[in-house]
């Protein structure tokens, strides 16, 4: 069975008198211990699926079940002890008058988890941190060191699934190749369950291990990684997604 | 005392107390680098000892009349302030009035943002109905100018200084409540505020832990430049016989008793005046560097 | 033929915290070619674009020991001549179209507001010329788009009427920043084509600042790679899988690509003479 299941979905909203479809109709299965990728340009609607799993985009149709249950609304905290997210933006997804210690210690704050001090310390360190940061606010730190903070945030309440918003888009080619590694190691050691969304085919395929394309709220195609890598996509977009990201193969 | 600054300066302190104790610290010195907030902060300063120690600072009773040394100029001899028109020495009732003045200011800027605050930051994170229903609230109290509101809450409390206090406190909110719900609309959709809904927090949590910080600091600017403000409606209050009651030496009431003999005693009403000039333009300085100490970000690297 | 010159440019900031130094001793010339200037954040590859238009402000300073455009030197410029000189014969397009374009003016009206007042042409023309510089960029349907507010064109229409709009003086040289990262893959190829037929057409210089080593490798002649405020490296784009510098090596390393092994990506350990 199924870790992650999204059957149907489809999010619609209103703005400025205008009907949105983010998402139509778009179905899939993530299994335990899997990393899957979502591609697609911008409104794809790639990172609204994300949104709506976690309660913060509108479910207008359709399901979406966690461990073959489906998830309650509001997403309450039994929820979020399985499900967390990590942001596009590590300039935008941090308190800004928060220390570091503030914003890693509030999720157990929220659910009565003690020790927070040991915990904190040892979040640090586990995505590669000083523990002298602990009392710095966002401002002092660089993007990738960010990043790496929202992705310890993400873990505090350990969960089973994090879902993965572009986390490396905003950063430089060698920060997100740090991060990646990071990503990926993290994933190993606690048999985390990736839902990773990026506009980038090079990221997904070094990351997941199927693929679904999208575009203007639909599904394409999905794809394997071996698919996706011997250019064995059937659809005239993934193709064109493809061949737009030519320079991102590998050197024959 | 090096030891001390090197603990509370320390990069990375090893407890959250001592992280704290070193923010407030760094904040202290980011604030002594900014003369104006210094003056500012000397003036309030002075203001509160002479409120502390007014019967020391005080040359004579405020209260006491002596009809023989009325309307006396400054610089007479054992009143360097001058006299009012019942021989009470002004710099004696300036003194005790700052009690007055301190204690209304205290309390109209503690409640009236604290209210504006609460219900600026809910209607903004709620929206919908709720935001409907606080902010037509909010206009009403806006509809009405705020002399004649506070005039009709006393007149059905009963004159006196609380009352004074709580129908200005209750004329003061809404500025604060718009600018809090302004504020509040650009951080609700954040992504920090995102990540905090994640993690299982509730309204409150969010509203009072990750939303009002955000949002102190525009209030903050506008409660010292309203400082000034809250004063005069303090004393206008007084001059209709709704507020502080005479003989209380209150600076308001001793402007408008002062008022008759503007032409030829002017330091009747000039010298409380001046007194309030000085004190509004110390909590505007102080508020100002207040706002730059309160942004982090602004601390530079 | 030179267009642009510069010698031993550096920009420095003077900040509580110290002297920092943004640019040390950047040196390039341009002739009628397009220039890739490749770096990290806080490279100084920004830096170097706004310091040819002397667009930094202070507590910022310039100062070169040589920077000359095309007989003109910058440094001794009056701001009076250099506002002749920006938008006119050196244009610039910035990464996010959005910070660009005024929120509140029609697009038909920022584009032909120049037209009008600086050149003093009447409505009708400066409306065809607009019209002609947009169908220039490629864009469909331009009549509708002169109609338009900038928040109802998307990501990659915005940009290209940002260029539009940088092309109608027809300068000489164009300093674009990052002008594709905003925008999606398919789009930035027709950006990217369409930047690459005006220089090949007007025979226009152009200085191509982005973080994309691969991007800038396909699309310029000459990159030149810089590393906290310095050129480590300059080569030919052609050459550039073969760049000798550890730096240029290990930004080319630390990418993912399609079909590659799951192995940790390979990290860019900085030495500290890099900087040097």
């Amino acid at each position: 069975m199924a870790l992650i299941e999204v059957e149907n979905l489809s999010v619609q909203y209103g703005t400025k008198g205008q009907l949105v479809r983010a998402v139509e109709g778009v179905s899939l299965r993530v299994d335990a211990r899997e990393s899957y990728g979502l591609v697609g340009e911008s409104g794809s609607g790639k990172s609204t699926i994300l949104r709506a799993i976690c309660g913060l985009a509108p479910v207008t149709a359709g399901q979406i079940r966690i461990g073959g249950q489906p998830v309650p609304t509001p997403r309450g905290r039994a929820f979020s002890r399985r499900v967390q997210m990590v942001f596009q933006d590590p300039y935008a997804s941090l308190h800004p008058r928060h220390t570091l210690d503030r914003t890693l210690s509030e999720p157990l704050a929220i659910h009565g988890i003690g020790g927070s001090d040991a915990r904190v310390v040892k979040a640090l360190e586990d995505v590669g941190l000083p523990a002298n940061f602990r009392f710095r606010y966002p401002h002092q730190l660089s993007g990738g060191q960010r990043q790496r903070v929202a992705i310890a945030r993400a873990l505090m309440l350990e969960p089973e699934i994090l879902l993965l918003d572009e986390p490396t888009s905003a950063l430089d080619a060698s920060v997100q190749a740090e991060t990646l590694n990071l990503l990926n190691r993290l994933r190993e050691e606690r048999g985390l369950t990736f839902l990773m969304v990026s506009h980038d085919l090079a990221v997904i395929d070094h990351m997941c291990d199927r693929v679904l394309v999208m575009q203007h709220g639909r599904a394409v195609e999905e794809l394997t990684r071996d698919q996706l890598a011997g250019a064995k996509m059937t659809t005239d977009y993934a193709r064109t997604l493809f061949d737009a990201s030519a320079d991102r193969m590998l050197e024959a | 005392m090096a030891t001390w600054t090197e603990w509370l300066r320390d990069p990375s302190p090893a407890s959250r107390t001592q992280a704290r104790l070193g923010q407030s610290y760094l904040a202290w010195l980011r604030m002594r680098r900014n003369p104006l907030a210094m003056v500012g902060l000397f003036i309030i300063l002075v203001l509160l000892f002479i409120a502390a120690f007014a019967p020391m600072v005080a040359t004579h009773d405020p209260l006491a009349q002596n009809l023989s040394q009325r309307l006396l100029p400054p610089g007479t001899p054992g009143h360097w302030l001058g006299t009012d028109d019942f021989g009470r020495d002004i710099w004696s009732r300036i003194a005790y009035g700052s009690r007055i003045t301190l204690y209304i200011v205290t309390l109209v800027a503690v409640t009236a943002p604290l209210i504006g605050l609460l219900i600026g930051t809910v209607a903004g994170y709620f929206g919908g109905w709720v935001d409907q229903v606080l902010m037509r609230i909010t206009d009403i109290f806006l509809a009405f100018p705020r002399l004649i509101l506070a005039l009709a809450l006393v007149a059905v409390l009963g004159p006196g200084i609380e009352n004074a206090v709580l129908a200005i406190a209750l004329t003061a909110w809404p500025p604060y409540a718009r600018v809090a719900r302004a504020e509040t609309l650009t951080v609700r959709t954040s992504d920090y505020i995102a990540a905090v809904r994640l993690q299982g927090a509730g309204a409150g949590r969010i509203i009072w832990g990750h939303v009002m910080p955000m949002c102190l600091p525009s209030v903050i600017i506008r409660v010292t430049l309203d400082m000034a403000g809250v004063i005069l409606i303090a004393a206008g209050l007084g001059f209709l016989g709704l507020g502080v009651q005479p003989p209380t030496p209150e600076w308001g009431l001793m402007i408008s008793s002062g008022r008759k003999f503007l032409f030829e005693q002017w330091w009747v009403a000039t010298m409380p005046g001046l007194a309030i000039f000085i004190v509004s333009l110390g909590f505007n300085l102080l508020g100002d560097g207040l706002r730059d100490v309160l942004d982090p970000r602004s601390s530079g690297k | 033929m030179t267009l642009l010159s510069v010698k031993d440019l550096r920009v420095t900031f003077d900040t509580e915290a110290g002297r920092v130094e943004a640019v040390r001793g950047v040196s390039f010339s341009l002739g009628r070619e397009r220039l890739g200037i490749v770096g990290e954040s806080g490279s100084g590859k920004t830096m170097t674009g706004r310091s040819v238009l002397r667009l930094i402000r202070p507590p910022g300073r310039i100062e070169a020991t040589e920077m000359v455009f095309d007989g003109t030197d910058l440094l001794r410029a009056s701001e009076r001549e250099m506002r002749a000189l920006r938008g006119q014969r050196i244009a610039m397009v910035m990464q996010d179209p959005k910070y660009s374009l005024n929120p509140v003016m029609k697009v038909g009206a920022q584009l032909t507001e120049g037209l009008r007042q600086r050149d003093g042409m009447s409505a009708r023309a400066a409306r065809l010329k607009a019209i002609e510089a947009l169908e220039a960029v490629q864009i469909r349907g331009p009549e509708r788009v002169m109609e338009a507010y900038p928040h109802e064109l998307s990501g990659g229409m915005g940009q290209r009427v940002m260029i539009a709009m940088m092309l109608i003086p027809n300068p000489d040289l164009l300093i674009a920043d990052e002008p594709t990262s905003a925008l999606d893959v398919t789009v930035q190829a027709e950006v990217l084509s369409i930047l690459d037929g005006l220089v090949r057409d007007r025979g226009m210089g152009l200085i191509f600042i982005s973080h994309d080593l691969r991007l800038v490798g396909r699309f310029c002649d000459r990159v030149l790679v810089m590393y906290k405020g310095r050129v480590v490296e300059e080569l030919e784009a052609k050459n550039l899988m073969q760049a000798e510098h550890p730096y240029t090596r290990g930004l080319l390393n630390c990418l993912p690509r399609i079909g590659g092994s799951r192995a940790p990506l390979p990290g860019l350990d900085r030495a500290a003479e890099w900087a040097e």
